[in-house]
């Protein structure tokens, strides 16, 4: 039933493999630097006692030459935290590229008639398609007429303007175009460095994007939107739907959404989501830093949630019903949970007996690696290796390795702003008092265990998996199914394995909360069960010998 | 409404594009050289290039697309690329050992200026490309041109750095097919075999981006022109090199290079470039037309007679590369149809622009022609002259549903639906499957807008 995930399972054998031995044959064919840099970020996982984790190595420089997952910082920042919101004008300054590929192609749904304006830019591409005299003479001009002519033709609210590589190496002054174009049109125009170079995976642009949204936006209206427990959703994109599926629930249970970061989002609420009363984080990775300024400038504290999962959706359902402590939420809250369960344990019971046993190895993102072995739990299936395409430390091994992070050459470039109290509207949501009192309780503030720390000994974590090691562990383990990205699908279906996309759900979804961990849970049974891999050998290629002649030859 | 903010109201725009109907050119340049055999393209720019490079072209072809990066950091962006491509070329052999590694470049390293012939000398120096592996490269800043550039350039890089001559001229015949899909390059080669032809193709992706499944993964499948025949290619009688914006380089590298004759067509899309193919290919290397070939055309020619009726007159807004738009919209005119509005994102010249005007001569009404534009532009003019029919890639069904459309999908990339990699457009039997297609989309439309009275059973 849906309630396995809970439990941390006993230690995984890796089929009875020596797990340093498997380690020593991913790294076999590295030249010897490389093999060196790869054995810090292979790790065996070993959770001691006191929940401590072995040390891995992430957000490090991928090699070159590898083949791995990593994307670049643009996409971070455009494609991941800005580009799921529908009301602003986001205009890539560079050649056509960048914003070619990143023009609906991460499926963030959105429902433009929730906003009174009904303002949706998302199926649109604006590029100022730089040229190259724009590279020798510079770009400033284009991009300012580019602004004008993006105000004149659609009259938005917000235009926002993301820089690529080109236009930090010629210099082109981004911040200052935007402020005069601000002052020029009345409306809110702003900027983010975030060349594809910078940092060393899309995570650097994560951060510039919390930086920048932090900076030009929270805050501007402080108008206080009606309701009970007034909460933010952030890190959840809204892929396929899962938005959706988790605002459904909040309505169900009377929890106020004043914003999401950033799937169905709008510019509006993030300009008053200060005005909430708690942050609920689902992917640590690409947002934690706006909830900690937030915390630090206006005293909304943070929870880490995850919605992917059935027992964790009703887990961090309780977790908000815990922090705003009122019976009435509660009690709705287990009402809430006690109704979806049913059609969730009937989903789960029905495709047990084609799940139960199978084995999956989850390499994507910054959370989803952590979050859907939930799920897969859930289907009685094992995780025998797991890591993230661009986390750090902390999400493998907990916030409180935070402290331990040295920042390198490739970290510093990135903006860390000083956050200070606002002088006005700085009002801890909960007393220390009150905070110490919930803790007791074991709800943690500002806590993230990391993905080390839930999965059994033995499993084999790697950070930023290269197409090498993703064929060594395939003829290695032959898992049922694979999860990653578009790029690794057909290389590992070739091998006669599925692939489940975790980044698109290959055009599914939604499977957060309680409808899509049933949702899920049908995919998952139509992936491993499917007939398609059956296929693969002809019969005569099955029984190669000829057969005799018949009698009348 | 999808797009609802596009409006009818058009104003002259300099500096935004909206909705772009081109991408950059090292996407052309990694799908070309996915075409040479054992070839691992490299691209020498950020990780994202080669992440997004990668993700749209997988997208489009439901098949591995296997390349890697030289993952420049700030760092590399400030003290120059070398060291990230050295390791890089000494990481590919030791680990993926390709036979053949094509880098391109990016909008970075190129702004950047690095030299990568010197960076390629400066590897070899240090020993690492193994005996019998090859480098090669084309510059492709993404701030010139377009995808269709990309893949223009790094076709006559294959010519610059491989092609030889002895002197000796072989009855071999280059075709280069210019930027069209797996399926197109295979029924290429497939029209000049038929005519006994010996022929080198290059790029050939056929092979590589349509494989089979069997349970084997073989990053470098069996497709692909070989360094061999690339190198053989400046003994060939004469090349014909097929879509002047993706061809012609190449072609005029070999003939200025090896003195091997070129023939610059149209892409043999449609009755007449098709024609025009085979008349140029039975020419240059002297053989008769088989009746094989002469029944497809005849079958072809049929099949435009028994259906005329249902395309005569029909308007059609077409948009995508500049070959494949050309092209189309001469078959769409040889049926008698209507090209009203016509966009390529690329750029492709004056002289490109005076062939589209030169197509639609008789077309007998107003032809809107943007070279370059966009599609949000192509909307524009949907919405304030509709048509019947829209030609374009998977983006356009978002114009197309909005308008209420029939959409035919062609060009790339096509995310969502199966096809492209597997049945040509090219030739004889291309023309059919694109005729077919055609009039599936005009005729479910006339059924779908029929009324209980006028539904007919036989078309």
């Amino acid at each position: 039933m849906a309630t396995g995930a809970n439990k941390k399972p006993a230690e995984v054998r890796l089929d009875r493999q020596d797990p340093e031995k498997i380690k020593a044959r991913l790294l076999a064919k590295y030249p010897p630097k490389v093999a060196r840099k790869r054995a810090k970020q292979i790790v065996v996982n070993k959770v001691s006692a006191d929940g401590e984790v072995p040390v891995i190595s992430s957000n490090v420089r991928t090699v070159p030459g590898l083949m791995g997952q990593r994307g670049c910082c643009y996409a971070g920042c455009k494609g991941v935290v800005l580009g799921p919101t529908r009301d602003i004008i986001n205009i890539t300054h560079g050649p056509i590229g960048c914003g070619y590929y990143s023009w609906l192609t991460r499926r963030n749904q959105t429902d433009p008639d929730s906003s009174a304006d009904g303002h949706n830019y998302i199926p649109y591409c604006f590029s100022t398609d730089m040229q190259d005299q724009e590279i020798i003479f510079g770009g400033e001009k284009k991009l300012k007429q580019a602004i004008q002519e993006a105000y004149d033709n659609f009259k938005p609210k917000a235009i926002a303007v993301f820089s690529t590589c080109p236009v930090g190496l010629i210099g082109d002054d981004v911040h200052a175009v935007c402020r005069e174009m601000k002052a020029k049109l009345g409306i809110n125009v702003f900027g983010f460095s975030c060349e594809g170079y910078k940092g060393v995976s899309q995570s650097a642009g994560h951060h510039i994007a919390n930086n920048g949204i932090f900076k030009h936006v929270v805050g501007l209206d402080d108008t206080v939107k009606e309701g009970n427990y007034r909460i933010n959703l952030l890190g959840e994109y809204n892929i396929g739907g899962d938005a959706f599926e988790i605002e459904r629930l909040f309505e169900r249970c009377g929890i106020t959404l004043v914003s999401s970061y950033s799937g169905n989002a709008s510019i509006d609420a993030f300009a008053n989501s200060h005005t909430a009363d708690l942050n609920l984080i689902m992917c640590h990775r690409s947002i934690n830093y706006v909830a900690e300024m937030m915390e630090t400038k206006f005293g909304v504290p943070w929870i880490k949630v995850n919605f992917i999962g059935a027992a964790a959706t009703a887990k961090s359902l309780r977790k908000i019903a815990q922090y705003f402590d009122e019976q009435e939420l509660t009690d709705i809250v287990e009402q809430v949970i006690a109704e979806e369960m049913p059609a969730v344990e009937a989903a789960c019971a029905d495709v047990r007996p084609r799940t139960e046993g199978k084995r999956a190895m989850l390499f994507v993102g910054g959370s989803r690696a952590h979050h859907y072995q939930e799920l897969f739990a859930e289907l009685g299936m094992k995780t025998l290796s797991a890591g993230y395409e661009f986390g750090h430390r902390d999400d493998y091994e907990g916030r409180k390795v935070l402290p331990d992070i040295k920042v390198d050459a490739d970290s510093r470039n990135i903006e860390e702003m000083e956050i200070t109290p606002d002088p006005e509207r700085f009002k801890p949501r909960i007393s220390e008092a009150k905070k110490a009192e919930l803790e007791a309780k074991g709800l943690q503030f500002s806590a993230y265990d990391g993905m080390m720390t839930e999965m059994p000994d033995g499993t084999m974590v790697i950070d930023d998996l290269s197409q090498y090691e993703t064929d060594q562990l395939i003829k290695m383990f032959k898992p049922d199914i694979f999860c990653a990205g578009i790029k690794e699908k057909y290389t590992v279906q070739k091998h006669g394995i599925p692939l489940k996309q975790l980044h698109s759900y290959d055009y599914g979804g939604p499977y957060a909360g309680f409808k899509g961990a049933i949702n899920f849970y049908k995919e998952i049974d139509r992936m491993v069960s499917s007939r398609a891999w059956q296929y693969m050998r002809a019969p005569w290629q099955e029984h190669p010998e000829l057969s005799a002649t018949y009698a009348w030859e | 409404m999808l797009l609802r903010h596009t409006s009818t109201e058009m104003k002259e725009r300099s500096a935004l594009t909206v909705n772009p109907a081109k991408t950059c050119q090292p996407i052309g340049a990694m799908y070309a050289a996915l075409g040479v055999h054992g070839c691992l393209p490299h691209s020498h720019g950020s990780q994202g290039c080669y992440a997004y490079h990668r993700s749209a072209l997988t997208r489009h072809f439901k098949e591995p697309v296997v390349a890697a990066t030289s993952a420049f950091t700030e760092g590399a962006s400030v003290f120059g690329g070398q060291a990230n491509l050295v390791q890089a070329i000494d990481n590919i052999f030791s680990v993926y050992n390709p036979d053949v590694i094509a880098v391109h470049t990016t909008c970075l390293s190129e702004t950047i200026g690095d030299d990568v012939p010197q960076i390629f000398a400066k590897a070899k120096a240090d020993g690492k490309v193994p005996d019998g592996k090859f480098l090669f490269h084309a510059n492709t800043p993404s701030y010139v041109g377009s995808h269709v550039t990309g893949f223009a350039s790094t076709t006559k890089a294959m010519v610059d750095y491989f092609a030889e001559t002895n002197g000796h001229k072989t009855k071999t015949i280059n075709l280069i097919p210019g930027y069209v899909e797996p399926s197109d390059m295979a029924e290429i080669r497939r029209i000049a075999e038929t005519m006994g032809i010996s022929t080198i193709m290059f790029p050939d992706t056929s092979k590589v981006l349509n494989g089979p499944l069997t349970g084997k993964y073989k990053m470098f499948p069996e497709g692909g022109v070989t360094v061999e025949e690339l190198k053989q290619s400046g003994n060939s009688k004469g090349t014909i090199a097929l879509g002047r914006t993706a061809s012609l380089p190449a072609a005029r590298a070999l003939d200025a290079k090896c003195k091997v004759p070129c023939e610059i067509l149209g892409l043999p899309l449609g009755l007449h470039g098709t024609d025009s193919f085979v008349d140029t290919l039975r020419r240059m290397a002297g053989v008769n037309v088989p009746d094989a070939l002469n029944l497809e055309r005849g079958q072809l020619v049929d099949s435009i007679s028994d259906w005329h009726q249902y395309l005569y007159g029909k308007r059609v807004a077409i948009v995508g590369d500049p070959d494949q738009v050309l092209a189309l919209t001469r078959f769409l005119v040889s049926l008698d149809m209507r090209p009203v509005h016509i966009v390529t994102g690329s750029p492709a010249g004056k002289k490109y622009v005076k062939s589209l005007q030169e197509a639609v001569a008789e077309v007998p009404e107003e032809v809107n022609i943007k070279v370059p534009g966009d599609m949000f532009l192509f909307h524009q003019w949907i919405k304030n002259d509709p048509v019947d029919l829209i030609i374009g890639n998977t983006y356009a069904k978002y114009i197309a549903k909005d308008e209420d459309i029939p959409l035919v999908r062609h060009g790339f990339p096509i995310y969502d639906r199966l096809g492209h990699s597997y049945f040509s457009t090219m030739g004889y039997r291309g023309a059919l499957r694109l005729m077919e297609k055609l009039l599936d989309a005009i005729l479910d439309r006339k059924d779908r807008d029929a009324d209980d009275i006028t539904m007919e059973l036989v078309m």
